[in-house]
């Protein structure tokens, strides 16, 4: 283990000499992958990525260097790369910060877990996903039969010239489960995942057997359904469809560094402008959406941000209303709009940047028959398949893997191959249900991409079921 | 800098591996690879430093077989020779106790001595202090977003059979979007050493691109329509293959939206040729396992499948035919054939329809049948009679490849570009592309 090598104190004492503000990130995560396939072992892997991320504050302008040697020497040698290189390209910044940007925070942060995931034996894993692998054996048509545990431990202790020192510890978990039913040419896939911040304890066998099966028997009943309708029809999507609606039509569109143009080169820009803040009815008055990374076991839950910014719940959208950005504090510095502690890097060797943590959309007053019943002629979908909006976050087309038409309240035949798309604004303000506590569940993904250098980072939300009223909605390629 | 990073890697991957070897018991085979760069990454936001970051970073992977069981473990490591053998003899001890407990995997495939190899490639490289005023004093006046990375990339392998590759490079690249408000154009400008000159000509092709965009901007109405996709966009429609459907694994787990095409229930356009072309000299032609790839192999000629891309593993499992594919069968150098058409007449060609610079954000909209959507993006416009009328506002496609790449494909330019990878997850990819414009009848928009 290198860190005990490492003295974040001496090295923060010379660089602190020569810059106005000096911190210094080190994180050690390893992410192991255990993946079983038609009952024989796949893959059994495991990374570990450990070093440290220098930052120095010259000039005004915030500079980084990374390094995985946490020797004192190491340490010294990158905090003078990092200070020559921001020397050199300070006269040129984007914005003029000051240590205000990084405010002094202390403290400790231990993800919600009943047993770590270093406790958790590879025997206990491997049976668990053998015993998967094993249930979707109902049919010979069910040619793939994949069962895979992403396990990610993480440590990120905080250091720097003004104070700060916050220590945090993640046990992680994101586990798919997928059978494959094919024939001839046409072939059907679904998926059971299950995600956020547990530990061992979440290894189930009775639930991973039972939810293999049902994957499967859904994989073969979809071969034969009908392709999904087209038409314009009232929609109801289930929470693992709405994670995507969320992450894509509010997260991205709300994240101030796109607001302000850094990302308008990669992932893109925003249809959001800073004078949309306090005005913009984002979506019909049952829309409430928070930033929430205290809220335990989802994927990006947490104390502080990479900037030692602490964090806290806030409504991003309230009745509708657009109210807040998903910006760190160097952003609501250049923007004047109210943001978030989502300051956030995927690992040792890449700078924070605005990342949206847990979004998620508020439970409203429906059961889940409810609002079936107030569908006269519609579709209900559920589990994203495929996802695509433009780099202004306006143009959405997303698919899910599993649907059923609704007739007069109630809901009918399973159709697959379904697909939606809309425009953003428009599309939120057609939301005419919102599910109560009762149809709310938790998901997430670890591959949020952004960023240039690219960083994919995990993000959690947390949803319930919805009804948005006439909505463009098609099936596949007949 | 970079020139004495690639020496010191070299000689700290030598003592680890050697060590690693060494230290082998009987019946344990061992392939160890090594992917190492020193990256200076600058990013801009209005011809301005956004953020900048000094990156060294060097990560040894191991994948260790023993009694029919394979494990793989890696970790990113100091460069201080001592620390870093200590740490992976802890790594391999670590492979060795999962062993015991693994079940045996019958589809391992064992390690060979398939050869060496050693390619370096050393260019002329701006200093970290010379970057920022090379970019932005040409570009001064222009709202400039992007990255500039430059500094050495390094991927090597060793295995206990006494294989060794070995290849290091020192590039820049320049991955930039120019704005006139909400309008933009896109640039890359990419090599191993940095000239005023062609980086003043890279940018001025990009201005005169934002100034086409100055006309009023046409709304297009959902439909079919006669279009052009420049280089760079169909070069992001083929990309997607590389996303199941070259895979020969996929194939046969059904997943692969080239099942029709395998399977013969569907071709593409006698047009349309595509090979995994190493020739390009864009990516080594080593694979993790340190297999050596055909310098050309085709995948689509005359619209029909000649290979998927297949690894030893997916080979043994299958009973096919392996090609040294990567571990994901996608294609590291893709180079899609050239046709007749003259780019400078591709607007006379066209005719009237949509000229498409760029497209963003493609996934499969209906695997099954090779269904793709995406949005146009940057410089894209409404042309009628030969002539640009004008940008339009953003549009939402929907097409199946055995559609656009069969019956409507009309042409493919006469003349191809090279496409660099410019990816940068995790660590600076190598690789990428050569593509021409291609002219396609009835695109579907929907949006």
């Amino acid at each position: 283990m290198q860190q005990n090598q490492m003295s974040p104190e001496a090295a923060l004492h010379y660089a602190r000499d020569k810059a106005e503000w000096a911190g210094l990130r080190y994180s050690r995560e390893t992410t192991t992958l255990r993946m079983v396939r038609n009952g024989l072992p796949e893959k059994n892997e495991s990374q570990l990525e450990e070093g440290v991320m220098c930052e120095v504050l010259v000039d005004g302008h915030f500079g980084h260097a990374a390094t995985a040697d946490v020797s004192p020497e190491g340490l010294k040698r990158c905090f003078d790369r990092a200070l020559a290189t921001t020397r050199a390209t300070s006269k040129h910044k984007v914005a003029s910060f000051t240590p205000a940007q990084r405010p002094k925070a202390n403290g400790k942060f231990v993800s919600a877990r009943e047993k770590t995931l270093d406790q958790t034996s590879l025997d206990e894993i491997t049976a668990c996903l053998l015993a998967g692998s094993e249930a979707m054996k109902v049919n010979q048509l069910i040619v793939n039969r994949a069962a895979r545990a992403m396990l990610v431990e993480t440590q990120i202790d905080f250091f720097s010239s003004n104070g700060s020192e916050t220590r945090q510890n993640f046990d992680l978990m994101d586990v798919h489960l997928s059978a494959t039913a094919a024939e001839g040419v046409e072939s059907q896939t679904r998926n059971w995942n299950f995600a956020g911040q547990f530990g061992g304890e979440a290894f189930d066998r009775l639930l991973f057997s039972r939810e293999s099966e049902r994957a499967a028997r859904e994989a073969l009943e979809l071969l034969t359904a009908p392709n999904c309708p087209s038409g314009t029809l009232d929609l109801v999507l289930m929470p693992d469809q709405m994670m995507l609606q969320i992450h894509e039509s509010i997260g991205h569109p709300l994240e101030l560094d796109r607001i302000l143009g850094d990302e308008r080169n990669y992932a893109g820009w925003s249809f959001v402008k800073k004078e949309d803040f306090g005005k913009l009815q984002y979506g019909s008055k049952l829309m409430n959406v928070t930033f929430d990374p205290t809220r335990r076991q989802e994927m990006a839950s947490y104390e502080f941000d990479d900037g030692g910014n602490k964090a806290t719940r806030e409504f991003l959208i309230e009745g509708g209303v657009l109210k807040r950005g998903l910006g760190s504090l160097e952003s609501q510095l250049r923007s004047g709009i109210p943001g978030v502690a989502n300051f956030r890097s995927a690992s040792w060797n890449r700078a924070p940047i605005d990342r949206m943590a847990n979004v998620n959309l508020e439970p409203g007053t429906s059961s889940f028959d409810e609002l079936i019943a107030k569908v006269e002629n519609g579709v209900w979908m559920e589990t994203n398949r495929s996802w695509s909006i433009d780099d202004y976050r306006n143009k959405f087309q997303f698919g899910c893997e599993r649907a059923r038409l609704i007739k007069d309240g109630k809901l009918g035949a399973v159709v697959r191959n379904p697909n939606y798309r809309g425009v953003t604004v428009d599309f939120w303000n057609r939301l005419a249900g919102v599910g109560n506590a009762s149809t709310m569940t938790t998901h997430g993904t670890p591959f949020c991409g952004k960023g240039e250098p690219s960083q994919v980072i995990r993000v959690g939300h947390s949803s319930p079921a919805c009804l948005f009223k006439g909505v463009e909605v098609f099936g596949g390629q007949t | 800098m970079s020139k004495q990073f690639i020496s010191l890697v070299k000689t700290h991957f030598d003592a680890c591996s050697s060590a690693l070897l060494s230290s082998l018991s009987t019946g344990e085979e061992l392939t160890i690879n090594v992917a190492a760069e020193d990256t200076l990454f600058i990013r801009f936001n209005g011809n301005r430093v956004r953020q900048n970051t000094d990156v060294e970073q060097i990560a040894i992977s191991l994948k260790l077989q023993v009694n029919g069981r394979t494990i793989e473990k890696s970790r990113n490591v100091s460069g201080n020779a001592g620390v870093d053998q200590k740490l992976l003899a802890s790594l391999l001890e670590s492979c060795r106790i999962e062993a015991k407990i693994l079940p045996i995997d019958p589809n391992q495939v064992p390690m060979q001595n398939n050869g060496n190899s050693s390619e370096e490639f050393h260019g002329g490289l701006l200093s970290p202090a010379e970057v920022v005023a090379a970019v932005v004093g040409p570009a001064e006046g222009s709202d400039l977003a992007g990255l500039y990375a430059g500094g050495s990339v390094i991927r090597g392998n060793k295995n206990s059979k006494g294989q060794i590759h070995w290849f290091a490079t020192e590039t820049f690249f320049l991955d930039y979007s120019l704005y006139n408000g909400p309008k933009a154009a896109k640039g890359v400008y990419a090599g191993t050493k940095w000239s005023a000159t062609e980086w003043e000509a890279n940018l001025s092709r990009t201005k005169e691109l934002l100034a086409l965009l100055n006309k009023p901007k046409i709304e297009v109405k959902p439909g079919q329509y006669r279009t052009y996709l420049a280089p760079g966009a169909l070069e992001t429609l083929v990309a997607m293959t590389g996303w199941w459907a070259t895979s020969g694994s996929a194939w046969k787990q059904g997943r692969s939206p080239f099942k029709k095409l395998a399977e013969k229930e569907a071709k593409l356009s006698p047009l349309f040729h595509m090979a995994e072309n190493f020739t390009l000299g864009l990516t080594p032609r080593f694979n993790s396992l340190g297999e050596v790839a055909e310098a050309k192999l085709p995948l689509i000629e005359r619209g029909e499948l000649k290979n998927l891309l297949v690894s030893s593993r997916t080979a043994k499992e299958y009973g096919l035919t392996a090609n040294a594919a990567n571990e994901q069968e996608s294609p590291r150098s893709f180079d899609v054939g050239t046709g007749s058409l003259d780019e400078k007449n591709a607007l006379k060609e066209l005719g009237t329809g949509l000229y498409l610079s760029n497209l963003h954000y493609l996934n499969w909209s209906d695997p099954v049948a090779a269904r793709i959507t995406g949005m146009t993006r940057y410089a894209c416009f409404w042309v009628e009679n030969g002539e640009i009328v004008g940008p339009i506002k953003d549009m939402r496609w929907d097409e199946s490849l055995y559609d656009c790449l069969g019956e409507k494909l009309l042409a493919l330019t006469s003349k191809a570009e090279i496409h660099p990878a410019v990816e940068t997850y995790g660590q600076r990819s190598l690789g990428g592309s050569r593509v021409p414009g291609a002219l396609i009848d009835r695109f579907t928009f929907t949006l």
